[in-house]
């Protein structure tokens, strides 16, 4: 089984089950929390009204970047069907990782890039469990540390989070830990684009490089739009609305 | 009064604490099963030679990335945030921006109130998150066969290249000073030996050890 017959038994109803037993697991646990941290605010005297100011304000806060969330999705459905985009932008992950990991995992499975017709079964079960495992590390550094390091923390006096009045607004430099992070994913992305360029100078393919120059185009007049004109609505919206007007690219390309 | 509710956060941060390792505990379970779940339904299984290539080009990259996370992220949302934010995902994306915002229209007055705040945030972000993608998907299952047209198939097909041009702008205009060696080497090298471009993954490997390289140096020299 390969390419469309296999997407369509991707979206096939017993694969949403399974999604679905994830997911809502995920929405019980989340349930918990809530209802604990509720009662918790009450018996520390908190507000009511407060505490359910903090679940609206955080509910319609979260409407407007699932929308973007839920384009990610479609943007991997064409390549490994709905339900696991689903799961995997539902729970553990987020876009940008799960992109470049099924990526990676269908390079390591010998196809020539995360594309629908080169998929077998075996492919997308090993790029599935590699998504998991390439991200799981947070979770269990969370469930080994998470108790002993918020005890640490809680020992330490809390940190002012505004400047007190007439001080030295001398900007602090960045730690190397953060520049680190930026670097890292910087030679990243310099590995992806130098192949765009090598597979256009070696075959004459035009089209990843012009998808990508597209799509950061648009991830340019995004940034410029929200931090220029302030309309910071669009932030959320910025990653999946470039990848998709860049993959629409392809098919006006296609087309033409 | 003060001791009562020191006494009370204490009682709810072991509770969250027993929760939050037994739920991680449970739901890394299940996603773990899942791809094997997956390929029952498929009559297939995990291709264990790829599946170690893959994890070996990934994990140098993702593995302190997560590791830093955690150390970074808990101080800033607390114990019952930081379990479901972890296992929820979004982190960047969402959870935090979520919490900054609760905390911003709430005014927690102290840590507990804060670790309260921050938790139900993340909670209700959780819940709207999966609603939205619910029903969003529920409506995609009927345009499954538009997502399977022919015509739409480039598209697909060109995910990746989107998903790096968007990356591209985002952090190469962090740090252009950084940018231009690593950029300008993977170019090089993949138009002069183009039969590495079909190890990308290998390539990101170097790549990036060279980006943190060039970015020490000018880091030490102040002049990032």
């Amino acid at each position: 089984m390969k390419g469309s017959e296999l997407i369509a038994k991707l979206n096939s109803a017993p694969m949403f089950l399974l999604g679905g037993i994830v997911i809502l697991f995920m929405v019980a646990l989340s349930v918990v929390f809530l209802v604990k941290s509720y009662r918790a605010g009450v018996a520390l005297g908190m507000e009511k009204k407060a505490l359910k100011k903090a679940v609206t304000a955080s509910a319609t806060f979260t409407f407007l970047p699932s929308v973007s969330i839920l384009l990610g999705v479609i943007a991997l459905a064409g390549s490994l069907g709905v339900p696991l985009p689903w799961v995997r932008l539902s729970v553990i992950g987020a876009l940008h990782y799960e992109g470049t990991a099924a990526d990676v995992a269908s390079r390591a499975a010998g196809m020539s890039g995360l594309n629908a017709a080169e998929l077998t079964g075996d492919t997308f079960v090993t790029i599935a469990l590699l998504m998991t495992v390439g991200i799981m590390w947070s979770v269990i550094m969370c469930i080994i540390f998470c108790k002993w390091y918020s005890q640490k923390l809680a020992g330490k006096p809390e940190k002012t989070e505004t400047a007190p009045e007439g001080a030295s607004a001398k900007p602090k430099r960045k730690g190397f830990g953060d520049v680190m992070f930026i670097a890292m994913f910087i030679g990243l992305v310099s590995a992806y684009i130098g192949s765009y360029v090598g597979v256009f100078t070696s075959s004459g393919d035009y089209m990843p490089i012009t998808v990508a120059v597209v799509s950061g185009a648009v991830m340019a007049l995004c940034e410029y739009i929200t931090k220029k004109l302030r309309q910071e609505w669009l932030e959320s919206f910025s990653m999946a609305l470039s990848m998709l007007v860049g993959m629409s690219t392809a098919v006006l390309l296609v087309l033409l | 009064m003060r001791n009562d509710r020191e006494q009370v956060f204490a009682k709810y941060q072991a509770e969250i604490h027993l929760l939050g390792r037994l739920g991680l505990a449970l739901g890394l379970g299940l996603l773990l099963a899942l791809p094997f779940a997956f390929g029952k339904m498929l009559n297939a299984g995990v291709n264990w030679p790829a599946f170690w290539k893959g994890a070996a080009q990934l994990l140098p990259v993702y593995l302190p990335s997560c590791i830093v996370e955690f150390f970074v992220y808990v101080p800033m949302m607390g114990a019952g945030a930081s379990y479901l934010g972890f296992i929820t995902g979004n982190m960047v994306n969402l959870k935090i921006p979520c919490v900054v915002n609760g905390r911003d229209i709430c005014k927690p007055r102290d840590a507990m109130e804060k670790e309260i705040v921050a938790t139900l945030s993340v909670a209700a972000s959780a819940l709207v998150n999966t609603v939205v993608l619910a029903v969003g998907v529920m409506c995609l299952v009927p345009l499954t066969p538009v997502l399977e047209n022919p015509v739409l198939q480039p598209a697909f097909n060109q995910v990746i290249p989107a998903l790096f041009g968007a990356l591209a702008y985002k952090y190469f205009s962090q740090s252009l000073k950084i940018t231009i060696v690593p950029l300008a080497l993977m170019c090089v090298l993949c138009i002069a030996v183009p039969s590495l471009i079909g190890s990308v993954a290998t390539l990101m490997l170097g790549s990036g050890a060279l980006a943190i390289g060039v970015a020490y140096l000018l880091w030490r020299s102040d002049k990032l």
